[in-house]
């Protein structure tokens, strides 16, 4: 099936390529940008992420918040530069409509992203490159801007701090990360303190073309890639060695369980629960993820979907997830309920949790799991846009170029014990932060 | 059986077969080989609008009932079975259509075809699964609707602005008639609607469209025809004048939205109706259709400006009454009652002043890239067809309607917004922002940081 499978999308996606299912093309350009190319030709599109290190986790002491803010701002206004005049948001706004291509800039936790998709006509890419490469470099932070956007932003979080689900997501992630990155949240105390000089001196410390992982896919070959990027980033500043920037704590792993009740008078009860996950670079990653496919991840066939709401008709949605990043991101357990039925949902998913940790999945149910990644595989990769999160994933993660082509080998290597194993070292039930907002007392 | 392949405008395209099942179901098929994977879509014309006063919600909550079983795919083993062939699925209701699918690896679509027919066919399910079922379509309610203050506010909204039509009731249901549904309703919805001539196939992907034909002819072909129910028209009577309307809900920003009544479109005649209809969504794409548009550009910038958000839409097509939408999110210590008045007055500009030719072409050229970046996804592809199917417009609408919008003039634009958006056929609504009350009044209610829900 898998032979099978490979041939196919070697033969249909990518003509010509014998050995890989997915080739990939990786360089490093003169000014030190990592590459990476899958061509794509089937429709006259070429998608473009850029990242940098320069995500949430990388928010000076005091300044949460200033990533996102960054990236917002990038949007708003650009500096005059040789022959281009400065432009306002109105006039990047009808630009950008002009020629129908879609930009943005946002952050992470880890990664400060750009994203520009664009058809390949030659009129319409020039003006597109061109553009996204003036954002890359010389956006203005224009002070009056910033001032009615944090006004936005602030008044955007209060009206989400009135929803059960923004209340616990926000009792929940401090509890888990403590005074980790990952656990900082904004307040309207936090991005009051943000300034646009604050923004120009995070830009220009990160968005760098040495410490950009660009990811290509798209109806162009190799050369004409690399043309075009050398104009996106030519407006950077030029190669510093790029100096490793300051190492980044862990998260630290939970001491002890904590339970977080909050009355709130919704409709629906809120319950999260779990604790600090893996890093992506962690050995048990496809045991962990084959794992939580079969305890919450895996659709309308899950253990946790089947305990507690086929069987008990107590949520209509009810998940796992891991969430792996450079550092430990969350697992966490979801669910939302009628407030008097809280309890007895926590208390079903719990014993779920501690039935999975303790014997692992069985036998069918770890080839049921393979059946669907493995069988379903080609479904992550067609289309271009799927294409891109999967080598923005290796390029960020620095995975081995033939990740994909040995993905489902290792899916289907994995035994029960692997299973069992993993979890028991990266999750304890007994150790969970359970925050319920809008439960009955 | 006759075989219409349709040609799309665009060269770049790929064509759509068309086939007519002897028991009159439509098969769909649109090959895009980029990958061997397949989407596999079942549309019915039947939505909430077609249900009746005291059971809404039972569209719905049938289409949840689908997955619980036939004689011989007992409760949850069709999910099983889908997710053992490497698929992904799961089914959506609107107000115009029901409809399921899967995506698969393409050597599996027999399989899921099977399946579908089976369920179409057979569906059968214990009075105890729908029990259990009915709750979980509750809680999809609360969730949606009973803690989404802005969803509870568009609910209300339907509510007042239409008399004689469905679209009154919402998709999901008034809880109190969720409450009082049985089995039967479910069982009776299903006999009525699911039957071949008002359901039409959708196939995009790896395949070869005759390859699909024959196996909808195997998997689909033996359902037996039946007749539909006659379909009432319950048009909407035109409103004598403006309705209002507040909503009171657990929030911080007020939020106003102001619902025209406008034509639907209901094809490429060039009617009046239709040309109107089109230069309608013009007019939304040149208020609200890129990050510089009007709205944004009169009321969410400088220093006393009106809004925090704003938006324009115009709902075009369906199978019933359509609407232009006003939008809008006041600022901090704006009022919504001004941003009302604001809003109207941008529209009354445009009736005024008329737009410019650079707008027009911003709007279309936007249009003609979206239409490529659509093809990008089968779901995608998938989707808009079966909506334009069960909506009674060409399967091919998508091109045609670029082609069409390219064709609307600056004074078309002008004309619509000097014609639709008088008092009349206008329903205003404004959400009043509440305090929400402390959850459990004996206890004292813990404090939530940052200005948040308890006060």
């Amino acid at each position: 099936m898998k032979r099978c499978l490979s041939g196919l999308l070697g033969a249909v996606l990518w003509a010509g390529v014998a050995h890989a299912a997915i080739p990939i093309e990786h360089w490093t350009l003169p000014n030190g940008a990592k590459v990476y190319l899958v061509h794509s030709p089937g429709l006259p599109l070429l998608d473009i992420q850029i990242d940098f290190d320069a995500g949430g986790r990388r928010d000076p002491p005091g300044r949460v918040g200033l990533a996102s803010a960054t990236a917002l701002m990038v949007g708003k206004g650009l500096k005059a530069k040789g022959a281009a005049p400065a432009m306002d948001e109105n006039a990047i706004g009808d630009s950008w409509a002009d020629v129908g291509a879609l930009f943005s800039a946002s952050a992470g936790s880890d990664r400060m992203s750009f994203t520009l998709r664009s058809l390949t006509r030659k009129d319409v890419l020039d003006a597109s490159i061109q553009l996204a490469a003036r954002h890359l470099a010389d956006p203005s932070f224009p002070a009056d801007v910033w001032a009615r956007e944090q006004q936005r932003w602030i008044a955007s979080l209060r009206e989400s701090l009135t929803k059960p689900a923004t209340v616990a997501d926000r009792a929940w992630t401090p509890a888990v990360f403590g005074s980790h990155p990952y656990g900082q949240q904004n307040t309207p105390e936090s991005l009051s303190a943000l300034t646009v000089a604050d923004m120009q001196v995070f830009h220009a410390q990160h968005i760098q073309a040495c410490r950009a992982k660009i990811s290509v896919v798209g109806a162009l070959d190799r050369a004409q890639v690399e043309a075009r990027l050398t104009q996106l980033l030519a407006g950077l500043p030029a190669n510093d060695g790029c100096p490793a920037l300051p190492v980044v704590p862990e998260v630290a792993a939970l001491a002890q369980a904590r339970d977080i009740r909050i009355p709130f008078a919704s409709a629906q009860a809120h319950v999260t629960m779990g604790q600090p996950g893996f890093k992506r670079d962690d050995p048990d990653f496809f045991a962990l993820t084959v794992g939580n496919y079969v305890l919450g991840g895996g659709g309308f066939v899950s253990r946790l979907t089947e305990q507690v709401r086929e069987k008990r008709g107590l949520s209509y949605s009810v998940y796992s997830y891991f969430s792996p990043g450079l550092h430990a991101g969350p697992f966490a357990i979801g669910l939302q309920t009628r407030p008097d039925q809280a309890q007895q949902a926590i208390d079903v998913a719990r014993q779920v949790l501690k039935d999975f940790v303790d014997k692992g999945p069985t036998e069918g149910e770890l080839q049921a799991a393979k059946d669907n990644l493995n069988g379903g595989f080609a479904l992550r990769l067609d289309s271009n846009r799927k294409l891109l999160d999967n080598l923005a994933n290796i390029a960020w993660h620095q995975l081995p170029l033939d990740y994909l082509d040995t993905w489902t080998q290792k899916v289907q290597a994995l035994t029960v014990s692997d299973i069992t194993a993993a979890f028991a070292r990266k999750v304890q039930p007994e150790r969970l932060v359970t925050v319920v907002v809008g439960g009955a007392p | 059986m006759c075989v219409s392949p349709l040609v799309w405008a665009q060269p770049a395209a790929n064509s759509i077969s068309t086939y007519t099942l002897p028991n009159g179901m439509t098969l769909v098929v649109k090959s895009d080989r980029r990958a061997p994977t397949v989407v596999h879509m079942l549309w019915l014309r039947v939505g909430s609008m077609d249900e009746v006063d005291g059971v809404s919600g039972v569209a719905h909550v049938l289409e949840h009932m689908l997955f619980k079983g036939t004689p011989s795919v007992k409760a949850g083993e069709f999910s099983r079975r889908v997710a053992a062939l490497g698929g992904r699925e799961n089914a959506f209701t609107s107000q115009d259509y029901t409809g399921y699918f899967q995506q698969i690896p393409a050597h599996r679509l027999a399989d899921v075809m099977q399946l579908e027919a089976d369920r179409f066919a057979n569906n059968q399910w214990a009075d105890e699964e729908f029990v259990k079922e009915l709750e979980v379509v509750k809680e999809e309610r609360r969730m949606r609707t009973d803690d989404n203050p802005r969803a509870l506010l568009y609910e209300q909204l339907a509510a007042v602005q239409f008399a004689a039509s469905p679209y009154r009731r919402p998709i999901v249901g008034w809880m109190e008639d969720l409450d009082a549904m049985k089995p039967d309703d479910a069982r009776a919805f299903y006999k009525q609607w699911y039957t071949p001539s008002n359901a039409v196939v959708v196939v995009v992907g790896d395949v070869q469209p005759q390859d699909v034909h024959r196996l909808a002819l195997m998997h689909y072909g033996p359902i037996a025809a039946r007749t539909l129910p006659e379909r009432k028209p319950r048009t909407e009577p035109t409103q004598p004048g403006m309705r209002r309307l507040e909503v009171k809900a657990p929030a911080e920003q007020a939020y106003v939205a102001l619902s025209f009544k406008v034509p639907t479109f209901t094809g490429f005649d060039g009617s009046p109706q239709n040309q109107d209809a089109l230069a309608l969504t013009v007019l939304a794409a040149v208020l609200d259709g890129y990050s510089s548009a009007r709205l944004d550009r009169a009321l969410t910038q400088g220093p006393d400006r009106l809004a925090d958000s704003v938006g324009a839409h115009n709902g075009l097509s369906g199978r019933g009454p359509q609407t232009f939408v006003l939008e809008g999110v006041p600022a901090p210590g704006k009022s919504a009652h001004d941003l009302e008045r604001a809003l109207r007055e941008q529209v009354a500009r445009v009736a005024r002043e008329g737009v410019s030719d650079s707008e027009l072409r911003r709007v279309k050229n936007q249009w003609e890239a979206a239409a490529v970046y659509g093809r990008d996804s089968l779901f995608n592809q998938a989707r808009e067809m079966g909506s334009f199917w069960a909506e009674g417009l060409p399967l091919d609408t998508n091109d045609r309607l670029i082609t069409a919008l390219q064709a609307i003039s600056a004074e078309q634009v002008r004309s619509v917004a000097s014609r639709y958006f008088g008092d009349d056929a206008l329903t205003v609504a404004h959400l009043l922002p509440q305090v929400r009350p402390a959850a459990f009044a004996r206890k004292p209610a813990m404090p939530v940081p940052h200005g948040g829900a308890v006060r």
